[in-house]
Parts: structure tokens; C-alpha cells; sequence
């Protein structure tokens, strides 16, 4: 694969190592001067000197290759959503991934469509959610193309599915169970699988009616 | 009217100023303080001190019942971003976003943002003021 890394932090530059490493082509953009005589030395004519936002760079680089994935990972966010931006809808890129430095700025990434990104603080976020032992709803996994999510719930003592069969429950339209986690075991269930409290119950559905899902697993009749 | 002005610097200090002669109720953000020094010691409309990348504060400055938006902080990607922010999310009719490269405000304005780059303005400018002089060379 072609991919086009913009910003030569620990990051990128971690990120370009790997995949050169893994026997693909990497054009890394650094804007810095000491940054990027460092990574030169290192990396030689796989590293550019620039600003990953400026068209001219970015063509410089081989944007209109176009490459197979463009990486945007500079500690701006507002140059990752321009990168991405430029990328998919100046050159036909088809996969941006791009980081979130502050996420009090993940709207903006979501309202203008750059997808997948990833930001250490829900990360960590995530997986913290995931130790404490509450009945919450926990994310676990966006498909931003197919518009799909996985999440894990956990079946409440007096909610209103508790005892029944998997059929019989009314999930929300579209809304599948993936698996059921019973005493530290998961299985794949059927529809005849009868929901227990206390069940790790994952389900695949669409963004935005994870209310409705709580309401069926969580709340009480 | 009413009108948000994202940036106050030498460009957006004096919209800000024209807009509110002109009547037009003018709530303006800057991330420095001192900002409002640009605006004389008798302003009369809003000032909000803050990064204008951050929404509670768009929020609060009024961007969700403003008639337009001006947006012109010394950060092209900046402003790209906040443009888009307002005119998708919060619908304001009127959006104007300042890029100073030519290239990137070409590349919005194809994809409909209200554009206005200064540095394409003073390229053509500069090139008609030699060309003028052709002919009394010739």
C-alpha cells in the first residue's frame, strides 16, 4: 500500500517506522526544521518538508497518486481536518484516518464527515468505562462507513427483557445481538437464547438509538 | 441584525466597527484580551475573549440566532473549520470565511463556502497596476 502520513511527531513517525517496517510505501510530511532533519536523517526521501495543509505540498508528496490511505496526525486539529478534507474530496482519497488532539473538537470532525479518527482521551475513556461495573452502555467499536456500532450492555435485574428469548424482545429496527457474555464466557446466541440479568449482552445497531436499546435492557418495566 | 465576528485583529476589528456604525447588533471573539483595545474605549456590542474554535463559546457569543458570521482569525484552518462548523450546524444564512492562501480559498469556495481571500485580491491588483502602465510604456 501507498500511504501519505502528515505530521512527524512520536505519532507519525512511530506510524511511518511500522509500516516501512511492514515492506510499504510512506511519503511522511513535517513541517518543523529541526523535526525534520532529525527524521531525514533517518528516513531520507521518505520524509517531506512542509505544511501538510498547502496544496503544493501535499502534490509534492504524491497526493495525486492518489495514495491508499492518508494519516493525518499533527498536533493541530484543525490541519487534520483540512488534510483530510483536501485528500478525500480534492484527490478521491478514499481512507483518512485522523487523530483528535482535543476532544471537545470531535464535533467538527463528525458534522464534516472525517472518519475514523482517534483520540487517546476516549480511548482510555473507553476502556475505563469498560472496568467499572455499572450498568451503562458501553462503545465499542464505530463502523463509520456502514453507519454501525458495537456495544456492550449489560442486562439490568428488573429490566424488561430479563427472562425472555432473544425473539421476543423488541430490539430497535435494524438492531442485532452479537453475543451474550454469561459467567466469563461469550457465546454467539440464537434466538431462542433467553437474556439473564447480569448478562454482557453486545449489539450491533445504528448510531443514535442507543436510548432506545437502553430503555429495552437497562430500565426497569 | 445581528452579526459574529470570529477574530478581531486589523481585519476583523474594522468590520466590527463599520458593522456596528451601520446599526447591526456585532458580538465579537478574540483568544487575546487586549483584543478589544482595537475596538476604541467606547464599544458598544459584545466581546468575548476565547479560542473561536471552541463551540460553548460560538455558543454563547450568539452564533445559533446570528444573521451572518465573519470569520477571520489569523489561522486559515482555523477559519475553514469554524465556517463550515456554522454553516452546517448552526445554519447561519450568511457565512464569510477569510483564507489567506490562494490555493485552499479556491478549493472551499468550489465547495460553496463564502470565501473572500485578500492575498488573491492584492495579486490581481498588484498585476492590473503593472499591466495599466503597458500601454505608457509601449
Amino acid at each position: 500500500m501507498y500511504l501519505l502520513i502528515a505530521g512527524g511527531g512520536k505519532v507519525g513517525s512511530n506510524l511511518a517506522r511500522a509500516l516501512i517496517r511492514d515492506g510499504h510505501e510512506v511519503t511522511l510530511i513535517e513541517q518543523r526544521p529541526g523535526r525534520f532533519d532529525q527524521l531525514e536523517a533517518e528516513l531520507e526521501h521518505q520524509v517531506h518538508r512542509g505544511d501538510a495543509t498547502e496544496i503544493f505540498v501535499l502534490e509534492r508528496a504524491g497526493i495525486k497518486r492518489p495514495p491508499d490511505v492518508v494519516v493525518a496526525v499533527t498536533g493541530d486539529d484543525e490541519d487534520n481536518i483540512v488534510i483530510c478534507q483536501l485528500a478525500r474530496d480534492g484527490y478521491g482519497v478514499e481512507t483518512t484516518i485522523a487523530r483528535v488532539n482535543d476532544p471537545r473538537n470531535q464535533p467538527y470532525f463528525d458534522l464534516l464527515g472525517i472518519s475514523p479518527t482517534v483520540s487517546a482521551t476516549a480511548s482510555i475513556m473507553g476502556l475505563i468505562e469498560h472496568e467499572v461495573p455499572e450498568h451503562g452502555l458501553i462503545h465499542l467499536l464505530e463502523l463509520g462507513k456502514e453507519n454501525l456500532e458495537i456495544v456492550e450492555i449489560m442486562v439490568d435485574r428488573e429490566a424488561a427483557c430479563a427472562g425472555k428469548a432473544i425473539r421476543e424482545v423488541e430490539l430497535p429496527e435494524g438492531a442485532r445481538v452479537i453475543s451474550v457474555g454469561r459467567n466469563g464466557k461469550a457465546e454467539a446466541p440464537d434466538a431462542s437464547m433467553q437474556l439473564e440479568p447480569g448478562d454482557s449482552v453486545l449489539v450491533i445497531l445504528e448510531p443514535g438509538k442507543e436510548d432506545e436499546l437502553r430503555k429495552i435492557l437497562v430500565r426497569q418495566p | 441584525m445581528k452579526v459574529l465576528v470570529i477574530g478581531c485583529g486589523r481585519v476583523g476589528s474594522a468590520v466590527s466597527l463599520q458593522l456596528r456604525a451601520a446599526g447591526w447588533e456585532v458580538s465579537v471573539i478574540d483568544e487575546r484580551e487586549d483584543a478589544l483595545g482595537r475596538l476604541g474605549d467606547d464599544w458598544t456590542g459584545e466581546f468575548h475573549v476565547g479560542q473561536g474554535i471552541d463551540i460553548s463559546l460560538l455558543k454563547r457569543a450568539g452564533m445559533a440566532d446570528a444573521d451572518a458570521v465573519v470569520v477571520t482569525t489569523d489561522g486559515d484552518n482555523s477559519n475553514i473549520v469554524i465556517g463550515q462548523m456554522a454553516a452546517k450546524s448552526f445554519g447561519v444564512r450568511s457565512v464569510i470565511v477569510r483564507i489567506l492562501d490562494p490555493a485552499r480559498a479556491e478549493f472551499y469556495r468550489s465547495r460553496g463556502l463564502n470565501v473572500v481571500c485578500p492575498t488573491q485580491s492584492a495579486i490581481e491588483t498588484l498585476t492590473n497596476a503593472v499591466r495599466a502602465v503597458e500601454g505608457a510604456l509601449a
